[in-house]
């Protein structure tokens, strides 16, 4: 497996003002995000996740260290455009990156930006629609659709460049259990089916449970970083950091606290019940 | 209650109407305004109906939905035919205390209403058969010239979509806002106009914070998405005049030119 994107030392400060010191919110981050990987990013509030995420595709430039999407260095301006395809960016609230006031306009926004031939738009807009699964909303108004249903479009628009990797900043915090469970769901049939890599910022522990590696941040560094298994054992340290582990984890552990000899690093449900079921036996 | 803002309504279609190139629409209406403006005799507004009335009749459009449009403006066009009716001096019909009514009155104020009538329904009639991405399309695509005189052409027309895709967006907000505020007591219906527009603040306040949130968020998924400029862009849906194109055209046209040079 390849590298997908590379930080190396990777600082980054919010320039402050006259009243406002300048924020450090990223502080020696070096990471390396495997082709086809599936990566949830966890931590508290203001921890750094957000600007983690605008610093992969070039929206922010790092005041130290370097940033290299397959090999190009984010900081080279005629690189720009091409790193930017390259990593599609979703967002928290669906209102905010929906563009256009038709469907199928707001998903051909990024290929029209390119200079994609018409035809080619067409093709590319038809088949991101159709890998979300919105083919039937295709003239529809965004604005009529549910937050599931606008996050997948979302989702198709950055489908449409043809993207190596998708991050999605919180892209489920804002959508109710069944809108959350149809983004996922299209996420992972992509990560699955397209071999896209994902990175998926999120403060839902459950979202975190099949996912390849977890990477937790805290105060602009990587403070854990390992599979979900793996950085869920060491739940005392999640708590320490203001964060919680999947309920499944949660209920393990507090069966094991009172006597019962389960493993504590179930994470499905699935998962869960046949750990419990096995004492039983 | 702000939901019924007709604001440049869109009914989709497929009649003769709804297919031609916004270009010619755009063109067409111009030269029906045209010709509004340099209409003096009776005959040349009873022409000017009918073509509205036809124009209307293809695009499948009702009277009511089209008449509908004029409800704003019904203070505007009653405001101007009184003014008219009253202060046009001239052969005297009627006279009462201060109030004179001319032969020359009642005839442009008339023709003031049937002026302002016909530019709204014919305008839009236009925004009835156009969807507003065809809409910002056929500007920016007949505006493109002036681009050589450094008129921002292309973000004049992306500032005009974007705000039309977020008029349904804030309409939505401001309407959560107010039940909000109305909530908490907040009275937005009684008073005079002072206390009235008094009442608004605690309503464009979190209005408008969060309009420049929603700014700031849009410019970066804009950025996200490749967006720089209207240099090297590309098109999902090309503009092309067709035949009914320049049949259209040559009519409007001819329409125009008949009226000034007729009446
Ligand atoms: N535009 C900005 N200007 C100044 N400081 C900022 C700005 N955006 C973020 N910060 C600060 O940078 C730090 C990291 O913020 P960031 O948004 O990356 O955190 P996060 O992990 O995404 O948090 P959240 O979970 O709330 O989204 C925080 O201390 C925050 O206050
Ligand atoms: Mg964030």
């Amino acid at each position: 497996m390849s590298t997908n994107i590379k930080t190396e030392n990777l600082s980054f400060a919010y320039p402050g003002d006259e009243e406002r010191q300048p924020t450090v919110a990223l502080d020696g981050v070096t990471l390396e995000i495997e082709r086809g990987s599936f990566v949830v990013v966890l931590g508290h509030n203001g921890s750094g996740k957000s600007t983690l995420a605008k610093t992969f595709n070039a929206v922010l430039l790092p005041s130290g260290g370097k940033v290299y999407v397959d090999g190009m260095d984010t900081g080279n301006e005629e690189l720009l455009l091409e790193i930017r395809r390259r990593i599609g960016m979703v967002f928290q609230n669906p209102d905010n990156q929906i563009v256009a006031n038709v469907v199928e306009e707001d998903v051909a926004f990024a290929p029209e930006n390119l200079g994609v031939p018409t035809a080619e738009i067409r093709q590319r807009v038809d088949d991101a629609l159709e890998a979300v699964g919105m083919t039937d909303f295709t003239l529809h108004a965004p604005h009529l659709l549910s937050g599931g249903q606008k996050q997948r479009i979302a989702i198709a628009g950055v489908l449409a460049m043809l993207p190596e990797c998708i991050v999605l900043d919180e892209a489920t915090a804002m959508l109710d259990p069944i809108g959350r469970r149809e983004v996922l769901n299209v996420i992972e049939g992509l990560h699955r089916e397209k071999d896209v890599t994902v990175v998926l910022i999120t403060h839902h522990m459950n979202e975190a449970e099949n996912a390849d590696r977890v990477i937790v941040m805290d105060h602009g560094k990587v403070a854990m970083d390992g599979t979900p298994k793996q950085v869920f054992a060491r739940a005392d340290e999640l708590k320490a950091l203001g964060l919680t582990v999947p309920d499944t984890v949660a209920l393990l552990r507090e069966l094991r606290a009172n006597g019962l000899d389960v493993p504590v690093d179930a994470l499905t449900a699935e998962e869960c019940a046949d750990a419990i079921m096995k004492v039983y036996r | 209650m702000l939901k019924d803002i007709t604001l440049g309504q869109y009914f989709p279609g497929t009649t003769l109407a709804h297919r031609l190139d916004p270009r010619t629409k755009l063109i067409a209406v111009v030269c029906y305004i045209v010709g509004i403006f340099n209409c003096h005799s009776a005959w040349a507004y009873g022409l000017m109906v009918l073509t509205l009335i036809a124009s209307a009749r293809i695009a499948k459009v009702g009277a009511k939905a089209l008449l509908r449009g004029l409800k704003p403006v019904l203070f505007i066009i009653a405001f101007t035919a009184v003014l008219n009716l009253f202060y046009t001096p001239g052969e005297v019909l009627w006279s009462w205390w201060v109030l004179t009514i001319t032969r020359e009155g009642v005839r442009t104020a008339i023709a003031m209403m049937a002026r302002i009538t016909l530019l709204i329904t014919g305008t839009f009639l236009l925004t009835y058969t156009t969807s507003p991405i065809q809409l910002t399309d056929g500007l920016e695509s007949l505006l493109n010239p002036l681009k050589k005189l450094r008129v921002p052409v292309h973000e004049l027309a992306m500032m005009m979509s974007i705000a039309l895709r977020f008029i349904p967006t804030l309409i939505e907000e401001t309407d959560k806002i107010m039940s909000a505020q109305k909530a908490r007591g907040a009275d937005f219906e009684s008073g005079g106009l002072v206390q009235r527009a008094k009442a608004l603040i605690p309503l464009l306040v979190p209005l408008f914070v969060s309009a420049f949130r929603r700014a700031d968020e849009l410019a970066t998924a804009m950025e996200c998405r490749c967006y720089h400029g209207g240099e090297g862009r590309t098109k999902l849906h090309v503009l092309h005049y067709a035949a009914r194109d320049y049949a259209v055209l040559a009519l409007y046209l001819a329409l125009a030119i008949g009226i000034i040079v007729l009446d």
